[in-house]
């Protein structure tokens, strides 16, 4: 177990959320890709807490935490982001009677 | 340090394959199970990377409750077994996340990282898992907290005490954030009276 072989694992989850979020039709797989992103970018975070030294190491040992601090603050993010996208698949569903995403053109033009 | 090897292997498989699964697999249902999968393994990096904390809250939001959530989702509409197809971005989306990934890897192994040194080590881990303030005081000169001064210092330094001192601010915006979340979301599927529109 090496550090950059976390960061590559956390680069390779974040690649394959990516690719779904482009490249599905159906928003609740987008949503679930999105997640996916939000945990690599966290994976990243505690890494770097981890291994990577803060400037700050000497005078205060409680900056190795600032990096899970970030992962904090992204999980409650994610957290909302996933309480609002469900509202807007529901709003979206109830319009549409479908979650295709290429069929949602009301508000093209 | 071999077990714990086997073990980082085995998670990165897992989490990989599962979110391959989660954006290949055409069952809705299984995609949703799947990202459970991969939240887990997540949770279990977590706690190899001396983050309990996060692993625990891992499991308990997004292992917990957003899946719940997503799964919800999942079940309240129609075409769940073949719900999930591609559009015609597949293949630059594909180009688009290997060249990500690529970039990433590259800067990953290329950058001169500036380590934490292995003289640090153990007092870093006692810090991160915050198990300072359990930990008798000669365990703690073990590790390198010589004076009483730094093992009291250890000993307050926390998530909690990053969350209220100097992350104060995005502490308070993050719950302003979720509590508009919360009012926007409910306003979002709150059913129409009737005789109004949109």
């Amino acid at each position: 177990m090496s550090f950059e072989a976390m960061l590559i694992i956390a680069a390779a989850l974040f690649a394959i959320g990516l690719y779904g979020a482009l490249a599905r039709r159906n928003v609740l797989i987008v949503l679930m890709s999105i997640e996916l992103m939000f945990n690599a970018v966290n994976l990243t975070f505690v890494a770097l807490a981890k291994y990577a030294a803060p400037v700050a190491l000497q005078e205060n040992i409680g900056s190795v935490l600032t990096g899970q601090v970030f992962a904090v603050f992204v999980i409650t993010v994610a957290a909302a982001e996933i309480a609002l996208g469900l509202a807007i698949v529901f709003a979206m569903y109830r319009t549409n009677e479908s979650l295709d995403l290429t069929e949602a053109t009301e508000l093209r033009n | 340090m071999l077990f714990q090897d086997i073990v980082f292997w085995f998670l990165g498989v897992v989490a990989i394959g599962a979110a391959l699964g989660v954006v290949l697999t055409r069952d809705l249902f299984r995609a949703a199970l799947m990202l459970i999968v991969v939240f887990i393994a997540v949770a279990g990096f977590f706690a190899m990377l001396s983050a309990e904390f996060l692993a625990v809250v891992q499991v308990l939001i997004y292992a917990g409750a957003i899946s719940i959530l997503i799964i919800f989702a999942v079940m309240l509409t129609r075409d769940v077994q073949r719900g999930n197809l591609p559009n015609r971005l597949q293949i630059p989306a594909a180009l688009f996340a290997a060249l990500v990934l690529a970039t990433v890897a590259f800067v990953a192994t290329d950058t001169n990282w500036n380590l934490i040194p292995e003289e640090e080590r153990e007092r870093v881990d006692l810090v991160q898992t915050q198990a300072v303030s359990n930990i008798a005081p000669e365990t703690l000169a073990e590790a390198g907290f010589d004076s009483e001064q730094e093992q009291e210092a250890a000993g307050e330094a926390g998530l909690a005490d990053l969350l209220i001192g100097d992350f104060v601010l995005p502490f308070e915006a993050v719950s302003v954030l979720l509590l508009a979340a919360v009012i926007g979301a409910l306003a979002l599927v709150r059913p129409q009276p009737p005789g109004s529109e949109g």
